[in-house]
């Protein structure tokens, strides 16, 4: 209502050249692609774990998802320069001055946190699929995605093995717990079937894993996980969810609204 | 200033920089440390990250330029490079010692691999007692764990293997 609603935050002039020459690959227009795929993924992901800090259930989870969130950051960063390179866009105009139809994230990374078990249900299943994208994606014939794969597998390792350990807990827990992870899992599953559904892109671009390629390998993960958790495999309806051409849910918008809000309310600000 | 403009003692200017979360491990001990050499006038610094999103290394990197320019190198450039990929067992023998007695777990071997890992014990760097529980496998910083010793019943950061 007055000025001092204005917050004194310092202005700089956005310096774009600076970034763009900090590594010599340049992507191809199909790498680019690729690349805005699976980094917005992350991003989407590392932006709603954000949330939890401060309010997971216990102070050891607060440090867990955040720990996995700055990962999931450092993936997105890495994927979105690398993207960058090929439209000429810093890491940062890609994250923060895209609109929604702009975002290549399929749905299920847009999820909603929910309670802890539908967090730790979509953490299942995002980091089941992204280990055995980026386990492929390493012996990518591209040197960008590759070398990024490469870093990007042995984090995951961590983040899987993380959602894995609580399924365990939770439906081997209380009669709550256990009901609540498997709500979680119906609610969640849906999602999977869009991460492998190949398009034009994967007909141009064979330097990269086919989306198909990997149904099998992650859904035979998942049913070993639900085997030992003495789960059912949900059995539901697919989503028609298509985020890789920019059909997003209605969740997409309020996340982007926040995760953008400061950069485009002061351009090139730094503290 | 004068300095001998060489790669060789722009690698021990370089090497003497510490990481700004474990001050007791410089960036060679790490293992980040990954190549320094001359393009004309310019010293090219290659680091690599230890995990992706690890904020530390900017600072690294600052400090690194840093160093350098104080011993008299004008021009000094940092590349990151992703490949080949960091991992623990790059961290010198050194290194792992003095993160022992700075209180840290230093990395084990390799856990078995898998949906659902199986890993060796941890020695507790207080008591050295091997009755360790792992608490999480995330703690005050991305490359390290949070373990508890059944013991000497003081928590302890591990240093996880990577």
């Amino acid at each position: 209502m007055s000025a001092e609603a204005e917050p004194s935050v310092t202005v700089t002039d956005v310096e774009l050249d600076a970034e763009l020459t900090s590594t010599g690959l340049v992507a191809s227009a199909d790498e680019a692609e690729y690349a805005l795929r699976i980094g917005d993924d992350s991003l989407i992901l590392a932006q709603q774990l954000g949330w939890w800090i401060s309010r997971a259930p216990e102070l050891e989870e607060d440090l867990a998802l955040g720990n996995i969130a700055l990962d999931l950051l450092g993936h997105a960063r890495n994927l979105l320069h690398f993207a960058g390179t090929a439209l000429g866009k810093t890491e940062d105009e890609l994250a923060y001055f895209r609109d929604e139809h702009e975002f290549r994230s399929a749905w299920l990374f847009e999820q909603p946190n929910g309670d802890f078990g539908h967090t730790i249900a979509r953490g299942l299943l995002t980091s089941a699929y992204q280990f055995e994208l980026y386990t492929q994606l390493a012996a990518s014939s591209s040197p960008g995605l590759a070398g990024i794969a490469a870093k990007s597998v042995k984090e995951v390792a961590y983040h899987r093995d993380h959602a894995v350990q609580w399924i365990l807990r939770l439906a081997g827990g209380t009669d709550e717990s256990r009901s609540r992870i498997e709500r979680a899992l119906i609610n969640t599953w849906p999602y999977l079937d869009e991460l492998f559904r190949d398009d034009e892109l994967h007909d141009r671009f064979e330097g990269a894993p086919r989306p198909s390629a990997l149904r099998e390998p992650v859904m035979s993960v998942l049913r070993q996980v639900l085997a030992e958790a003495e789960l059912d495999e949900p059995k539901t309806t697919e989503s028609s969810g298509d985020g890789r051409h920019g059909h997003h849910s209605t969740y997409l918008g309020p996340i982007l609204a926040e995760m953008q809000v400061l950069a485009r309310r002061h351009p090139g600000a730094s503290w | 200033m004068t300095a001998v403009q060489s790669p060789a003692s722009a690698w021990k200017i370089a090497a003497e920089i510490v990481d700004p979360e474990i001050p007791v491990l410089t960036i060679e001990d790490l293992g980040v440390l990954r190549d320094v050499r001359m393009q004309g006038e310019t010293v090219v610094v290659t680091l690599t990250p230890t995990y992706s999103g690890c904020p530390a290394m900017d600072q690294m990197g600052d400090d690194v330029i840093l160093a350098l320019t104080a011993e008299g190198f004008a021009d000094v450039r940092i590349d990151f490079s992703l490949t080949p990929t960091w991992t623990t067992e790059w961290m010198s023998d050194a290194g792992r010692q003095k993160l022992e007695q700075y209180g840290i777990a230093p990395p084990g071997p390799k856990p078995t691999s898998g949906p659902i890992p199986v890993q060796l014990g941890v020695k507790c760097p207080r008591c050295g007692s091997l009755r360790t529980r792992s608490v999480s496998q995330f703690g005050s910083t991305s490359c390290k764990a949070h373990y508890e010793c059944l013991a000497c019943l003081e928590p302890f950061d591990h240093f996880k293997f990577h």
